[in-house]
Order: C-alpha cells, then sequence, then structure tokens
C-alpha cells in the first residue's frame, strides 16, 4: 500500500514543474502546456485527498477542472491565432507593444 | 482484492509522470512537448486508476489525453514550427526562474515531510463498482448548479473561440 | 439523498438561481437574434442586453423583497443543497454588478460603431460575465466559486481581445489570459489543500473543521501552504501587488468601456470572492493571513502609487490608481480580521466598492467618449484643453477625479472614511497614517490629469461629441457620485444591511 502523502509529493514536485515550465519558456503553445501540467497536479491531489476522506466530491471537482482546462485551452488557443495573424510569432518577449 | 495498486506500480507511473513532466518543459519543439504532456497525462490516469477512480481515467484518457492534446497538436500544426526551433527556447529571465522554483520544489519536500502527520499512513479503498454512479449522484446532487454553470462556460468558449480566430463574424 | 431526483430542488432553489437563468436566457436570445439582424440594426442587441439585465434586477428585487417580507428572523437563504447562499452581501454584490454591467453597455453602444467590431457576441459575453460573478458572490461552495470564476474569468478575456484587429488588444488578451489562467492554476491548488485538511468543498464545513485543525496544531505547514497558495490566485484576481502584472496591460489593451467594466464589476466580483473565502473559509487561520494582508496591502498602495506619477496614458494611470484603491480595501479587510474585530473594516469595503464602481465608470466614460474614427484618444495628451472643447466633460471629469481621490463633499471620501475609521478603532495607528499619507500622494496624479484638461491648450480643437447612451451614462455616474457625496446615508445603511447577515453568521459566530 503507497502511502497518501507520496502521491502528494508526486502532485507537488509536478506542480512545481509547471510552475517552471511557466517561468521559463518562450514559446507561448507550451507555456499554455506547463498550465495543463499545474492543472493536473491539481486534479492529482484532489483525486488522492478524496481516497483519504472516502468522500467523492474531490473526484467531481477534478470534472470541473477538467472543464476549465478544456475551456481555457480552447479560448487561449484561438487568442493564439489571433495574435499570430497580426504579428507571426509565438515569442513571448517579443509580444511586447505593452510594457511588462 | 488489491491487486492493481502495488507500489511498483506506483513509483513505474510517477517516475513517468515526473520523467515526462520534465521533458515537457525542456524540450524545445512543440510536438516533442506536446507528446510528453500526453504521456504524463496517461500516466496520471493509471495513478487514478490506483486511487480508486475510474471513472476519472477514464475521463482523463479521453478528454486530456484524446481531445484537449489533440487541440494542441492542431494549433502547433497551424502556426509554423520550424521558426519555433530557430529562437532560443528559453526567456531572459529564465535563471531567476529556475532558482525560484527550484526554492518552491525544495518548499514542497519539506511541508510535505514534516506535515505527512495529519494524513494517514493508508488510503482505503473506495467501493469502485458505484464509482461512476457515485460521480452521477454527486453532480445533479450538490453540484448542480455548477454543473449547469459548466454548461454555459463550455458553449462561452465556443464563442470565445469563434470570435478571436474568425476573420469576420 | 432520499427520494427522486425531482424532490432533490423545489421551486425556491431555482428562485434564488433566477437572476442568472434570466440572464443567460436573454445572453442566448441575443447570440441567436444577432445571427438575423441586418448591421444596421446592430443596436437591438444593446437593447436586449439592457432588457435583460432589467429583468434580473428586477429578479433580485423580487428576493430582497422575501427578505424583508421574513424580517430579521431568517438570516439567509440557501439553495441547492447548500451550494449558494443569496444573503444580504449577495444581494449587495448582485445589485452592484447589474449596475455596472448596464453603464458598461452604455458606454460600448456607440464606441462599438466606431471601432467596427459592432457583434452580438459582445453583449452576450457581458451577460455571462455578469452570471459567473453572481455565482462567485453567491457561492457558498468552492465549486461553484471557481467555476464562477473561470466563466467571469474566460468572457473577460474575449472581452479584451475583441478589437481584434488591434495588436494592442490581442496582446492584452493575450497576457491576460497567461496569468490569469497562471493564477487559476495556483488558485484550484490552494483549494485542493483546504479539501484534503477538511474533506469538504462547502464554505461552512471548510471554516468549522479548519477551526478544529487549527486548535490542534497550530503552525501545520501544510495549512500554511493551502492558504499561501490560495489568497495568492486571490490576489492575483483582484490584482494586488506583487501579482498586478496583467492589469496595466489588460486594462490599457481592453476596449475602453471593458476597461471599466473590469475595474469595477469583475474586481467587485473578485472582493466578493476574497471577502466569502477568508470570511468564512480562511477566518480560523487569521492570525497567520493578517501579516501577509498587512504585507499586500502596504506594497500595492507604495507600488501601484509610485507607478502612476509617471503614466501619461490615461487608462494605465487609471489602471495603477484601480490598483492603489485595492491596497485601501485591503487595509478593511485587516481591521475585518484583527484580534478585535471591527464590521467597520467590512462596511467600508463594500461602500467602498460601491462609490468606485459610479467615479471610476464615469472616469472611463469621459475617456471613451474622447474615441473616435482616427484617434484613440487614451493619451494624457488627447484630454488636453478639455475644457475648451466640451466644458460639461471636463466638470464631471474634475469630479470623478476628485472623488478617485477622496475630497471630502464627494462619493469617494466616505469609502476611505470608513476605512481608516475602522483602523483607528482596531489600533492599526501606524497603517492608518501610511495610507492617509498615500492618499495624499495620490492626488497629485489625479491633479495631473485635471491640469491638462483645465490649463494646457487642446491639440485637437474639434468639440467632443455625445451619443444619447453615453450621456445617459455620464449622467447617471455623475448624479451617483455627487449624490452618494451629499446623501451618504442611505448608501451607508445599504452597505451595513446586507453585512446584518453575514455579522451573526459569519464574523460572530467564528469569534471565539
Amino acid at each position: 500500500m503507497v502511502p497518501l502523502h507520496y502521491y502528494l509529493l508526486l502532485s507537488a514536485i509536478l506542480f512545481a514543474c509547471g510552475v517552471t515550465g511557466f517561468l521559463i519558456k518562450r514559446n507561448i503553445i507550451t507555456i499554455f502546456m506547463s498550465i495543463e501540467l499545474m492543472l493536473n497536479a491539481v486534479n492529482l491531489s484532489f483525486v488522492a485527498f478524496a481516497a483519504r476522506w472516502h468522500v467523492l466530491s474531490g473526484q467531481v471537482f477534478v470534472f470541473f477542472v477538467m472543464v476549465v482546462a478544456a475551456a481555457e485551452t480552447a479560448v487561449g488557443l484561438a487568442i493564439i491565432i489571433a495574435v499570430y495573424r497580426t504579428r507571426e510569432t509565438l515569442n513571448v518577449d517579443q509580444v511586447n507593444l505593452l510594457k511588462l | 482484492m488489491n491487486p492493481v495498486a502495488t507500489p511498483f506500480f506506483f513509483y513505474f507511473l510517477s517516475a513517468m509522470a515526473l520523467i515526462s513532466g520534465v521533458l515537457v518543459i525542456t524540450r524545445k519543439n512543440p510536438v516533442h512537448s506536446a507528446i510528453a504532456l500526453i504521456f504524463t497525462l496517461l500516466s496520471l490516469a493509471g495513478l487514478y486508476l490506483m486511487l480508486y477512480a475510474p471513472f476519472v481515467a477514464g475521463v482523463q484518457i479521453i478528454l486530456y489525453a484524446g481531445g484537449i492534446m489533440v487541440l494542441f497538436l492542431f494549433v502547433i500544426m497551424l502556426v509554423s514550427v520550424s521558426r519555433v526551433e530557430r529562437e532560443s527556447q528559453f526567456n531572459k529571465q529564465w535563471l531567476v526562474g529556475i532558482a525560484a522554483t527550484a526554492a518552491l520544489g525544495v518548499l514542497f519536500i519539506l511541508v510535505y515531510a514534516k506535515g505527512k502527520s495529519v494524513f494517514p499512513e493508508r488510503t482505503v479503498q473506495l467501493p469502485e463498482q458505484l464509482n461512476t454512479q457515485q460521480v452521477a449522484v454527486w453532480l445533479y446532487g450538490t453540484y448542480m448548479l455548477p454543473f449547469e454553470i459548466a454548461s454555459l462556460l463550455l458553449l462561452v468558449a465556443i464563442v470565445g473561440a469563434v470570435v478571436m480566430a474568425k476573420k469576420r463574424i | 439523498m432520499p427520494g427522486a431526483i425531482s424532490q432533490w430542488f423545489s421551486a425556491g432553489d431555482y428562485l434564488l438561481a433566477l437572476p442568472m437563468i434570466l440572464l443567460s436566457i436573454f445572453a442566448l436570445g441575443i447570440l441567436l437574434i444577432d445571427l438575423m439582424l441586418p448591421p444596421e440594426w446592430k443596436s437591438i442587441n444593446a437593447w436586449t442586453a439592457g432588457i435583460g439585465l432589467a429583468f434580473s434586477t428586477a429578479a433580485v428585487i423580487r428576493i430582497h423583497l422575501a427578505y424583508a417580507r421574513a424580517g430579521q428572523g431568517v438570516l439567509s437563504y440557501t439553495g441547492f443543497m447548500g451550494s449558494m447562499m443569496v444573503d444580504r452581501f449577495a444581494i449587495y454584490f448582485f445589485y452592484l454588478f447589474l449596475v455596472g454591467a448596464g453603464i458598461a453597455i452604455l458606454m460600448s453602444a456607440h464606441y462599438l460603431e466606431i471601432e467596427r467590431e459592432n457583434h452580438g457576441e459582445f453583449y452576450a459575453l457581458i451577460l455571462f460575465s455578469v452570471v459567473g460573478m453572481m455565482c462567485m458572490a453567491a457561492g457558498f461552495d468552492i465549486v461553484l466559486i471557481f467555476i464562477g470564476l473561470e466563466l467571469m474569468a474566460i468572457s473577460t478575456y474575449v472581452l479584451v481581445g475583441f478589437l481584434r484587429s488591434d495588436r494592442r488588444s490581442n496582446e492584452a488578451a493575450l497576457k491576460y489570459l497567461l496569468l490569469g489562467a497562471f493564477s487559476s492554476g495556483i488558485f484550484a491548488y490552494g483549494l485542493s489543500l483546504l479539501y484534503g485538511l477538511t474533506g469538504s468543498t462547502n464554505l461552512q464545513l471548510i471554516g468549522e473543521h479548519l477551526a478544529t485543525h487549527m486548535r490542534e496544531n497550530p503552525h501545520d505547514p501544510i495549512a500554511i501552504l493551502a492558504l499561501v497558495t490560495t489568497s495568492t490566485g486571490l490576489f492575483f484576481k483582484i490584482a494586488a501587488i506583487p501579482f498586478h502584472q496583467w492589469a496595466p496591460d489588460a486594462y490599457e489593451g481592453a476596449p475602453t468601456s471593458i476597461t471599466g467594466f473590469m475595474s469595477v464589476a469583475v474586481k467587485a466580483a473578485g472582493w466578493a470572492m476574497l471577502l466569502r473565502i477568508f470570511l468564512s473559509g480562511l477566518y480560523p487561520m487569521r492570525p497567520i493571513y493578517v501579516p501577509l494582508l498587512v504585507f499586500v496591502a502596504i506594497a500595492t498602495m507604495t507600488g501601484a502609487n509610485l507607478a502612476a506619477l509617471t503614466q501619461n496614458n490615461l487608462k494605465r494611470l487609471l489602471a495603477y490608481s484601480s490598483i492603489a484603491h485595492v491596497g485601501y480595501m485591503l487595509l478593511g479587510l485587516i481591521a475585518g480580521s484583527s484580534t478585535t474585530p471591527s464590521a467597520t473594516g467590512i462596511q467600508g469595503i463594500l461602500v467602498y466598492l460601491l462609490v468606485y464602481t459610479f467615479m471610476n465608470l464615469g472616469a472611463f466614460a469621459v475617456i471613451t467618449s474622447l474615441r473616435r474614427r482616427d484617434v484613440i484618444g487614451d493619451e494624457i495628451d488627447d484630454i488636453a484643453g478639455l475644457i475648451t472643447r466640451a466644458p460639461a466633460e471636463a466638470v464631471l471629469m474634475l469630479i470623478f477625479l476628485l472623488s478617485l481621490a477622496g475630497i471630502p463633499p464627494l462619493a469617494g471620501f466616505y469609502g476611505k472614511y470608513f476605512i481608516f475609521l475602522s483602523l483607528i478603532e482596531t489600533g492599526h495607528y501606524q497603517l492608518a497614517a501610511v495610507a492617509v499619507l498615500y492618499a495624499v500622494f495620490g492626488l497629485y496624479y489625479y491633479m495631473r490629469i485635471a491640469n491638462a484638461m483645465f490649463m494646457r491648450k487642446a491639440v485637437d480643437t474639434r468639440p467632443v461629441t455625445l451619443s444619447p447612451a453615453m450621456a445617459t451614462a455620464l449622467a447617471i455616474t455623475g448624479i451617483a457620485t455627487v449624490g452618494i457625496g451629499i446623501f451618504p446615508d442611505l448608501f451607508i445603511r445599504a452597505a451595513g444591511w446586507s453585512l446584518s447577515i453575514a455579522q451573526p453568521l459569519q464574523l460572530t459566530s467564528l469569534f471565539h
């Protein structure tokens, strides 16, 4: 039997991975993938906690997180296409009309 | 009845999740990153099975690995990959970013090492046969309103994607 | 859960959700009608949206009357198995959102024609985002709050990028979406830890279990991690420094009417969510979160006031000013959760949000009216000499600016007054002194705009024309800004009324 906090540790490391990707990558699509990693870490900890409390509400929250992830991705990729159409780059550093 | 949840599978799946998770953020080519992400998603689905969440695992494979990732690959194909490869892949503050998240990772490990006493050592088996039915009961019971709002959310996503991506509305 | 599904919910549940249901129906209606409208009839969409808001307001009034009839005995109505709580606090915010959206629609009608992006989707998305805000204000379950937050956020991302041929708008949408999704991820991680510590998604139960948990081990690192990640997500949403980077960009790039909408309604929704979570769920952890709030509040006031000094773009300047206002409001929350808590602080936040809705929307309405086919009109040079071009607007703008600065006879004064009062009541004299200092400091950059309007020569001497809708928006905001300043009692009592529920249920029940 695997102790619960192993799952949580895995989820925390995946989350840190996603945060790293978000902070250091240049390509916008990969940045989006990093956000997906973060959300998956969240899902893993929800499922693990659901097993810890014997309540399924944690598993149900996972579906909502998935819906949110799907919606964010769809809108995000559409915005990427719009940006790409006006300036032909996917590099975050070059999307700089507005100051950071 | 406890055949799948052996420690071996846990270590195997979590190693796969971690390695492909790191690959997602270190590969230069976004297609490679996407494929690595699919592997992370699949190994997480395996872990959900071990945590007695078969329905979540199924949805993870169908919706995430199947649906969302296809969307990603679609857009990667739509915008050109070749010029991305010529640009450097990390931004200017990558050192700061790595330092910050290394600190974050150490913090997480410390927190869980110190705080593990809060959680019980063993997870208990949930009734797997009724899982899907139970999920449905939650969705149409306590979470009825969020469930309806989620449908609006998806509608907004569709409308938003059309507004942003289409040349003329 | 006994019986068939049909017995789980009663008509009462749907009555509580009626404001949202009506808005959704009208938003869907706009999406469908828009397909059949010829281009010259597009203004019908704005009318439909306005009627939808009116119907929704009627539904809120219906719930409001139910409280009035039930008297003081009824504390709150919960619906959908406790996941939603339409208490007086929620009703107060419902009104705020509806007013904010209504004025934003008035501001948009002519502006979108100038931008040649007059599509029905715009109004539908505004209505959908109001539905999301209502879920955030009335949500008593972290699932509903989270999904409502995302509904609002995703609608707003698209609205920010609505001027699709404008590069600034596109980029603003992209930055807003990236940082918004990132912060949602952090927020969701915090929620997962809260769920893990308490085993429930209901805020009431989270608060109760967390109280027991904190008594058993007061310095549990996982609880602290949960607090920090959750509040990071919340601070992102209200744009408090150091999590504010998205705000100036999104405000500058968005269509001006949407900038106004974001700075009031979206911000108010963020505050509703923040107050709910801090005062109901996380309340047992207040010895830990108060220092955090103090740090964020001081950083926010300092950073935003300094950054606003050097801005030459009006929208950016007002963005920093709106961040500074968040700093003042955070002080109210500090007073509301100190060891001898003062309800004045929370009441101050509510009053502040109300007056801020009118004065800030008014200021953005003036900026919106400067837009023409060939002039973007959001630089400080564009407003120069406004007194010769449009005297009435210049005077109104001066009123809004003075009110934002907190000059006594105007509405903005009362927001700051209550917050400073609550700080003094709870003995935070240093904080009060710092806040007053920064408020005086803020006067400088507001007066820079006023100086440009009255003292400098106009670059573009054509008079400013107002569409009837814009004139209405300016009239409403102007009258409200002056009116609240002269007759504050009514509005202060309204804020107190909305608290009269939060107090016994959320504040006092947790004061041990």
